[in-house]
């Protein structure tokens, strides 16, 4: 890299850059780039800010760049009606003229520049199209009625973003109009294409001859035509392509040339689908495709993969003992290493034939599962674990745009229905949860997706939005999750929408809480279910509720950065912790807990724009059914990005230390003081105990908070916690670093009963001793030398055996790998030589009998002795 | 095994001697006594003969009796080193020393009467060898119990009791956060 600079500014606003033709200020080749509400000049040479100008305090919103000369046009819309545009000096920056002019009517949609100084734009009733032509700063402007162009069009038209030279491209319902701008500023209708699609911006192939591709659907096909600018009546190409129907349609297309042998000008074509899949079209074939959607991964969920149904033949067994024995010769030859070249080669090639890895069905430690993730185009992939292939993809139907539905976005993926019981001839099913918009007021979208076929089973489009989403701990007979789905004015709504989950619902009414965390108001307040709905329109599936609690913390202190709760599916193998002298201490493990990190409000922003005196970091743990605050510290001098995990009775969150100006990581243990006294072993043996029953968070146990921090070198993306089948085996943080890899880290590096000097018996119990910072060990580091760009969120799921975690990670690549915290104990590995073991076990039955035999014979020798 | 006797059989002794001799006379074949051999000692009365006898056997029984109630205690002073020797980790070596400590007495006890059966006798009191017998080894076990608690193999903490306890189940159910984005 030669250089690199980075532009403050204070506004959010458009970038554009823009590198001017011929221009130099003291022969500087100049870039001039618009970001952040100002207008900076960059060397070309060094990357040095020669000039600026701030837009920031006047309203302009700034769409363009122009070039007359010497003098640099910056132009654009104040409040959508009024076009102002700044004439600079292009050496200096200084401000030449400004000019404003001011439209009887509001614009609708962005400038779109047509030609050197001519603009497009759509009125505000998306009726009538405004020429606005920009002659040395001068603004005019003259308007056409899109009905003067085309009679039998009406609808709300919209100007394609394409940048054609001299013309523009009009999308009035299905129907793309290609206008052409003549010099004088009036409109002249080129073409008008039925279910046109997109229209590429145009490509110089020659000194005047500019190209431009459009594509438009026809009779199941697509039509990828490529037409001169100028010359309209001759196709330069023409070809039609059959593309998946799971692609959707086509978003955007680019163009590019490549000379024939026979001089004339081919073409291919780069289309971007709905689906956000690329395609590269060359001489009507669809040359590659990438499903590159899948860099935008919104949500993960898992799937068991279907039992293996059909009983296997005699012949394959037999076959199969054969190949096996065949197999673990090769092995046993490989162990001993008298192995060919030939043989090894065999051997490679069965290892990997046997691992099975990507096979369709379900293995008994559980290690292939169907990961259905949802991508931000609204499609949802199942992903084989074995190797990562796509099992099946859907273009969620019900998250296209529609009238109703004119934005619609997937936000989450949840398990809707495990079948167990029926395993064999039921399919496991799950629900994405949308809206129709990006706000919270828009209608919530659900669709529920076979997870073995990836077909949609059915989509709602219920009337009520979707704040929240709640899955509950109770399924109804065919094993479907209860979802409580809460709407922005507050009601519940129960899915499924079935008499018996309001049964259910009823049973459990009285435990069922919610709450909400307020991050612009600092507030967190807890509701509980009370009555149904009380609406005009009679739904016994909605529920109102009535507030319990609220915590309200000083927003001049304390402002929420961060929340996180335990994973609701998280299993714990058991309640105590045995200390090194046998004493025991009590978890408290509740899934009702909430992590809560507060920043000063000051501090809130980046790290390096406060002083470590006004900076500090609060921590809670909440009851999210009592709202009882179990626990509050106070970082001082420490600032976010705050990550945290939370699991069984900890709670690990990662900060910045301005003081000590490095990353800190603290734990937080809770301990249950109430079930300390349970200490009579007596009362254990004859089981008169009441530790296993229910409990309830009224009941208010005393608790004890243990903690300790560590420096920890890397700044994070995102933590989280290998999980189990059964909650056994010890845990293992995975650490999302800035470096896109993921670390992963004992959590018994995160143990507040680290002491400097642990005792023998502390040895023994694995306390490893105290250490100001983390230990980084590049061999724990599960990507290994792979990076996963753009990391974003880490995922992991139980596999069947207990020592084994599967690990996800996703981010523009997708990463996959099973980890085992404390190694494989409860399974040999897969090399390992079985033959060998039958060898030694044959050869140890042999050495026993012979040695019989000659034990016999000297017997009667010495008899007759 | 009874190999070897079809080859001879076991009457097909070919030849013997006999050298027993009960008779009372002198010399039955005329060769006289060797000097310092009286016959009239075998002469006694017979009563007060057998008496004697059962005495002394009865004397060497109930010693022997008392000798062999007294055995376990070597044994457990060589355990009580054995342990000490194994140390306090849990390894295979001590295991095995605590196992066969605690195995020993077990068997012991279990063939009290077995090992006492050749010093029966109805004039001998095997009750005070027997108890002090079941005594010591009931001391081994003791010892072996002490040691298997030492290594902390025996149940007697909390902590053992506890940690298969599952975690206890909640009444309540709460859940939302932040509204979806």
């Amino acid at each position: 890299m030669v250089w690199e600079s980075s532009l403050p500014g204070s506004k959010a606003s458009k970038s554009i850059l823009y590198i001017p033709k011929n221009l130099k200020a003291d022969k500087d080749d100049l870039i001039l780039v618009y970001g952040k509400g100002s207008l900076n000049a960059v060397s070309g040479v060094d990357g040095e800010v020669l000039w600026k100008k701030d837009f920031s305090g006047e309203s302009i919103e700034v769409s363009h760049i122009i070039q007359s000369s010497d003098v640099i046009y910056v132009t654009g819309f104040v409040d959508s009606s009024k076009i102002s545009v700044y004439g600079l000096n292009a050496k200096n920056g200084e401000l030449l003229e400004n000019n404003h002019a001011a439209l009887p009517f509001g614009t609708f949609g962005e400038l779109l520049s047509v030609s050197g100084d001519m603009f497009v734009v759509l009125d505000e009733m998306r009726s009538k199209i405004v020429i606005v032509h920009l002659r040395n700063g001068e603004i005019s402007y003259n308007q056409k009625h899109i009905s003067d162009l085309t009679k039998d069009l009406a609808g709300q038209a919209v100007i394609l973003p394409s940048r054609l030279p001299g013309m523009f491209a009009l999308n009035i319902n299905s129907y793309v109009l290609l206008i052409k701008v003549t010099n004088q500023g009036e409109l002249v209708l080129v073409d008008k294409v039925n279910n046109g699609a997109a229209v590429s911006d145009s490509l110089s192939i020659s000194e005047d001859e500019h190209a431009f591709a459009f594509v438009h659907y026809g009779d199941n096909k697509i039509h990828l035509s490529v037409k001169n600018v100028n010359d309209w009546n001759h196709d330069l190409l023409k070809e039609s392509i059959v593309i998946d129907h799971q692609k959707g349609k086509i978003d955007k297309i680019f163009v590019n040339n490549y000379v024939r042998t026979d001089r004339s000008h081919g073409f291919r074509a780069l289309m971007v689908m709905e689906d956000h899949s690329l395609l590269l079209v060359q001489q009507g074939e669809i040359v590659w495709s990438r499903e590159d959607g899948l860099a935008s991964v919104v949500d993960v969920t898992t799937s068991e993969l279907p039992v293996q149904k059909e009983g296997v033949s005699v012949a394959k067994v037999e076959q199969n003992l054969f190949e096996w024995l065949k197999g673990h010769m090769l092995k046993l030859k490989g162990t001993l290493m008298i192995a060919s070249p030939d043989d090894l080669a065999a051997i490679q090639a069965l290892r990997l034939r046997s691992s099975e890895k990507s096979k369709m069905t379900r293995d008994h430690n559980g290690f292939r599962k169907l990961l259905i993730v949802l991508t931000r185009a609204g499609k949802v992939f199942a992903l084989h674990t074995g190797d990562g292939r796509v099992v099946w993809s859907i273009l969620l139907p019900s998250l296209h745009k529609s009238e109703a539905c004119e934005n619609p976005v997937g936000l989450h993926i949840y398990q809707w229905q495990v079948p167990h019981h029926h395993a064999l001839d039921e399919n496991p099913s799950v629900l994405v949860v949308g809206q129709c918009g990006p706000s919270l007021s828009t209608p919530a979208v659900l669709s529920f997706i076979d997870a073995y076929t990836g077909m949609e089973l059915k989509s709602l489009s219920p009337a009520h939005t979707a704040a929240q989403v709640i899955p509950l701990p109770h399924t109804d007979s065919t094993e479907q999750r209860l979802h409580l789905i809460i709407d922005d004015k507050q009601h519940a709504y129960l899915y499924p929408r079935t008499p018996e989950a309001i049964d259910i619902l009823k049973h459990e009414f009285s435990n069922v809480y919610w709450y909400s965390v307020d991050a612009d108001n600092g507030v967190i307040r807890g509701h509980a279910l009370k009555s149904n709905c009380i609406q005009e329109a009679v739904d016994e599936y909605c529920f109102d509720f009535r507030d319990l609690w609220s915590v309200v913390f000083p927003s001049e202190s304390e402002k929420i950065i961060a929340t996180m709760t335990r994973k609701s599916n998280e299993v714990v193998h058991t309640q105590a912790k045995v200390m090194t002298d046998y004493d025991v201490m009590y978890k408290y493990i509740s899934k009702n807990l909430l992590f809560v990190a507060n920043a000063a409000p000051k501090a809130a922003g980046e790290i390096g724009t406060v002083i470590p005196e006004e900076a500090w970091l609060v921590i809670y743990i909440l009851d999210t059914v009592t709202g009882r605050i179990l626990h509050r510290m106070t970082h001082h001098g420490c600032q976010g990005p705050v990550h945290a995990v939370f699991s069984e009775n900890w709670v690990v969150y990662h900060y910045f230390n301005l003081r000590a100006h490095r990353y800190e990581m603290s734990v937080v243990e809770i301990y249950d003081q109430s079930r300390a006294d349970n200490k009579d072993v007596w009362r254990f043996v004859l089981g008169k105990h009441n530790l296993t029953s229910p409990v309830s968070s009224y009941s208010r146990p005393e608790v004890i908070a243990k903690s300790q921090s560590y420096f920890f070198t890397h700044s994070v993306k995102a933590i989280e916690v290998t999980s189990t089948a059964k909650g056994i085996t010890s845990k293992q943080l995975l650490i999302g670093t800035i470096g896109d890899q993921v670390l992963a880290l004992d959590k018994r590096f995160l143990d507040p009963r680290r002491t400097v000097n642990p005792s023998q018996a502390e040895k023994e119990d694995g306390i490893i001793p105290l250490t100001d910072s983390l230990p980084i060990i590049p061999q724990s580091y599960i990507t290994h030398a792979l990076k996963v760009e753009g990391l974003r969120g880490i995922v992991t799921v139980p596999a069947k055996l207990e020592s084994t975690s599967l690990v996800f990670a996703y981010g523009v690549d997708l990463f996959f790998t099973q980890i085992a915290p404390s190694r494989t104990y409860d399974s040999l590995t897969e090399d390992f030589s079985y033959a060998l073991l039958l060898l030694t076990i044959v050869a140890l039955v042999a050495a026993i009998f012979v040695t019989w035999v000659l034990s016999e014979r000297k017997d009667l020798q010495d008899k007759w002795r | 095994m009874d190999k070897g006797k079809g080859v001879m059989g076991s009457n097909a002794r070919r030849w013997a001697v006999d050298f027993s001799d009960n008779s009372t006379s002198p010399s039955s074949r005329d060769v006289p006594d060797p000097p310092g051999f009286s016959r009239a000692s075998i002469d006694q009365d017979d009563s007060t003969l057998s008496r004697q006898k059962k005495d002394a056997e009865s004397n060497w029984k109930s010693q022997k009796a008392w000798e062999v109630a007294q055995a376990p205690f070597k044994n457990l002073l060589m355990m009580g080193f054995m342990m000490w020797m194994a140390g306090s980790t849990v390894h295979l070596f001590s295991i095995g020393i605590t196992f066969s400590a605690l195995w020993q007495p077990i068997s012991a006890l279990q063939s009290v009467g077995k090992i006492f059966e050749p010093y029966k006798d109805s004039r001998v009191e095997l009750l005070g060898p027997k108890l002090l017998f079941i005594a010591l080894n009931l001391g081994g076990l003791a010892l072996g119990v002490w040691k298997l608690n030492a290594l902390g193999l025996l149940p007697t903490h909390t902590s053992d009791w506890v940690s298969s306890l599952p975690p206890a189940q909640e009444v309540e159910y709460s859940g939302g956060g932040l509204n979806l984005r």
